[in-house]
This record gives C-alpha cells, structure tokens and sequence, in this order.
C-alpha cells in the first residue's frame, strides 16, 4: 500500500455546505468566521483515508484534492 | 415509452402521485428531449454521474433570465424580480450572497439551535396530543416545526404564520394562475419589507436583523436584494422541512420492520434521515440550467443556449449508485444522495434540515410508540407542486 494521503482544499471554490465536515471532522472544520472549509489535518491517518476519499467525492463545489503517494 | 413511441417527446414535469417518483425511460444512456409547457424543449438528464457532471460545470448557468433558459412556467410579461434571490444566479454575483450566508447555516451555528429544535418539536407533539386522535400530523407536527424554527431564525413573527405559509403555497402550486402567484408575491415582499424597516429601528438576534444592519447599512447588499434573499430563505425553510417530516412519517410507518430496527438501536436516526433524503428526493421538479457556451456531459453534446434540466428523483434510484433504488432500506448509506442538490448551488440550508429531521422523527417515533396512520395508505393524497409532499396525513397513537 502506498505510505501517504494528502488532502488540499479551496477556500476560493468552497461553497460552505459543510458535507466535508459532517463526514470526517478529524480532517475538515469551517471557519468560524465565514463558514468556509478549514484543513485541520492535511496529511490524514490511514483509517480516515476511506471517509476523506467520500468527502471529496461528495463535495457540491469539488473543492477537495486527494493526492496519494 | 416503447419504439413506437420514440419520436414522441414526453411532457415535463411528470407530476407527483406516489412516493416512487415518475422517471422517464430513457434507456441505458439516461438522456432525452422532454417538452415543457411554455412550449420549449429541454433536455433532461437522469443518471447520478451524469448530474454531478453537470451541476459542478461553469458552462451552465442558473439564470432563469438568460435566452434559451427552461421554463416550466411561463414569465410573465413584465420580467419578475430576482434580487437576492441567489439561486438563480451565477458567480461572482451568487457567491457574494451565498458567502453572507455560509456563517449562519454553519454546522456550528445550526448545533446552538439544537435545543430550540428540541423544544419546539416537543412542543408540538405535545399539542398534537392534546387536540386528540386521530390528527392531522401535517397541520399539527411537520408543518408547524420547521415554521417556527426558520421564523426564529430569520426574526418573523411567527404569529403571522398563516399569512405566509398560505402565500408560499400558492407559490409553490402548479395549479395556481400567474397573476394569483404574482400578488402572492408582492404581498410577501410588502410584508418582508415593513418587517425589515422595524428591524432596522429595533434589531434583534436573527438574521434578518444581522444583514440588515452588516450588509444593508454598509452597502454590501440593497435593501430590495434583502427582500428577495429573505423571502427565498423564509420559503426555502417552511416548505422543504415541513414536507420532508410528512413524507417521512409515511415512509416509516409503511416499513414497520425498518421503524422497529431505528426505535432498538436510535442511533441510526442519521443513515435513516440521509436514505429518507435519498428516496424521498421532494424536489421532483428537478434542477433546470441554460449552457452558455457549447459543451459536454456524460458525453452528450450540449450546445450554447440549450436548456437542461437534472432529475434529482432520478439520479437518486440511479442502480449504478444505488442498487435497488426503488427499495427503502435505512442501512444502505445513502451519502453519495442529491436531495440537496449539488454543485455550488448545493442547499445552504442543509444543516438545518438535517437537525430538524433527525430531532423531529426521533422524538415523533420515541415519544409515540404506538403511531399509526388512521387513514388507508392508498388514499394519502399527494402535493402536485414544486415541492412533493403530503396534504395531510391523519395518524393516532
Ligand atoms: S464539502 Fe466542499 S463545499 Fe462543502 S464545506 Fe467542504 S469543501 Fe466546502
């Protein structure tokens, strides 16, 4: 398996729906001042991979990059 | 439709008379021409994939004022107002209304709302209980929750629920003439409007009263943009949740084994609301976009000024995504759903309705375990509007 995931979000792109939030809040958090995604977390831990792969799958604004290697 | 049948153009919308929604058959590619009453043609699109192509795309455009948008109901002559109403616009317009918005539906701000949520939904089922069985779960549960929630939030008196609540019906209706809609409209906006004057000499902690003073004051936004956002949310935020909590309530009691799986093991109260979303899919009217440059999706060439519509119902029973789509199953895990839409027009208000739901039905099914219909199941008499719903929906305990 290959050793890392990272995760890349844009702000400018981030629509604020919270999805991202809502299925992994150890990765993604909204800002308390506008509502847009904040990264908590870009390198997630391995038993997160799956849900942080949906997250972006399922973000309306496509505004997550998951690279991996 | 059969071969025979082929050339002949399917009229839009399908009309709601059951919880499955009407899908067209288009075969495997899940693409073809609908005919819609104002005479154009629009083509529709129902495969899941084929949706979130289309609906994260910048060559489509939500501007009902665009040539070639569809329109399912005429325009009347004089072109209607669409200020602040954010969901028929493009960027950077739609961002700059929608990004004054994000704060408040923030899953953070939505949880501080919880115990109100749970106060108002114990609140009316205890008034439900005391005006006796069997009763009208609409009139007295699905509707007045989300009503009162979205009153508190935006700062309307919800003392004048019926005043609006009757006019966003007739809004809403597929039935209602033009000119009916139209004072509807004027009457709703006259009234947000002296709402919004009072504000501005005694503001409140709502919302209405925050843009007021944050955006209006400093001329981030106008005071008429403030209108049309404010009657967006105020409709938005009665109809969707109120219908959803009807529906669902006929959902669940018609799964008796599925209901007693929820009321064992409450914790799956989240995938039950996500699959209710999912199967229920209440904006059957679908999301209708205009290509303002000549495009492509799903592989299907779209060009400039062709109208389109996206069949949420559809893409939501879509077997590729979810196999055997027309069966209700609350443990299936229905994230990948588009009952709230997607793309960067995707519901602000989801959070909210996802509170409203989960706290609803699970006090709804908790505080009243012996909750069944009092009426025949074939006889529940379905909303022919923009939003699906139940008219009413008799139950005793
Ligand atoms: S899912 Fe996408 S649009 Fe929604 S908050 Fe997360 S990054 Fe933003």
């Amino acid at each position: 398996m290959s050793d890392r995931l990272r995760v890349a979000v844009d702000r400018e792109a981030c629509c604020g729906s919270g999805n991202c939030v809502r299925t992994v809040p150890e990765v993604f958090d909204q800002d308390e001042a506008d509502g847009l995604v904040l990264l908590r977390q870009p390198a997630p831990a391995e038993a997160d991979w799956a849900a942080v792969r949906e997250a972006a799958y399922n973000c309306p604004a496509g505004a997550i990059e998951v690279t991996q290697g | 439709m059969s071969d025979t049948l082929a050339t002949r153009i399917p009229t839009y919308p399908f009309g709601n008379d059951g919880l499955d929604p009407r899908l067209p058959d288009f075969g495997l590619e899940g693409v073809g021409r609908v005919q819609l009453p104002t005479g154009q043609q629009a083509l529709l699109f129902t495969r899941h994939e084929h949706l979130r192509e289309l609906l994260r795309s910048p060559d489509f455009s939500s501007d009902f004022t665009r040539p070639g948008f569809p329109l399912i109901r005429p325009l009347p002559d004089e072109m209607p107002r669409r200020e602040g109403s954010f969901i028929r616009m493009d960027p950077p317009e739609h961002t700059k209304f929608r990004r004054m918005l994000t704060p408040e539906f923030m899953i953070k701000h939505i949880r501080t709302l919880e115990p109100l949520i749970q106060q108002t939904v114990t609140d009316a089922l205890a008034s439900m209980q005391a005006v006796g069985k069997p009763a009208d779960l609409v009139e007295h549960f699905a509707l007045p929750v989300p009503s009162m929630v979205i009153c508190h939030l935006l700062g309307v008196p919800y003392a004048d629920h019926e005043f609006f609540q009757e006019r966003s019906r007739i809004l809403l209706a597929w039935s209602s003439p033009l000119d009916v809609v139209r004072t509807a409209v004027e009457e709703l906006r006259e009234y947000l409007v002296r709402l919004i004057e009072r504000k501005r000499g005694e503001p409140g902690d709502d919302m209405i009263s925050r843009l007021a003073a944050e955006r209006v004051a400093t001329g981030e936004m106008t005071e008429p943009e403030l209108v049309g956002l404010s009657l967006l949310l105020l409709i938005a935020g009665h109809e969707t949740t109120s219908n959803m909590i009807g529906l669902s309530a006929l959902v669940m009691l018609q799964h008796p084994a599925q209901l007693e799986r929820l009321r064992q093991d409450p914790a799956r109260i989240d995938d039950t609301v996500e699959e209710l979303l999912r199967y229920l899919t209440i904006v059957r009217t679908g999301l209708t976009r205009v290509a303002i440059r000549d495009t492509v999706v799903g592989g299907h060439r779209v060009p400039a000024g062709q109208g389109v519509i996206g069949l949420l119902s559809a893409a939501n029973r879509d077997a590729d995504v979810f196999p055997d789509g027309d069966r209700f199953d609350l443990t299936r895990g229905s994230h990948q759903h588009m009952a709230f839409g997607f793309g960067i027009h995707q519901c602000i208000g989801q959070p909210l309705a996802r509170a409203e739901l989960r706290i609803a039905l699970a006090e709804l099914f908790t505080r009243l375990p012996n909750l069944e219909l009092a009426v025949d199941p074939d006889s529940v008499e379905f909303r022919d509007a923009v939003v699906f719903g139940v008219r009413e929906l008799a139950v005793t305990w």
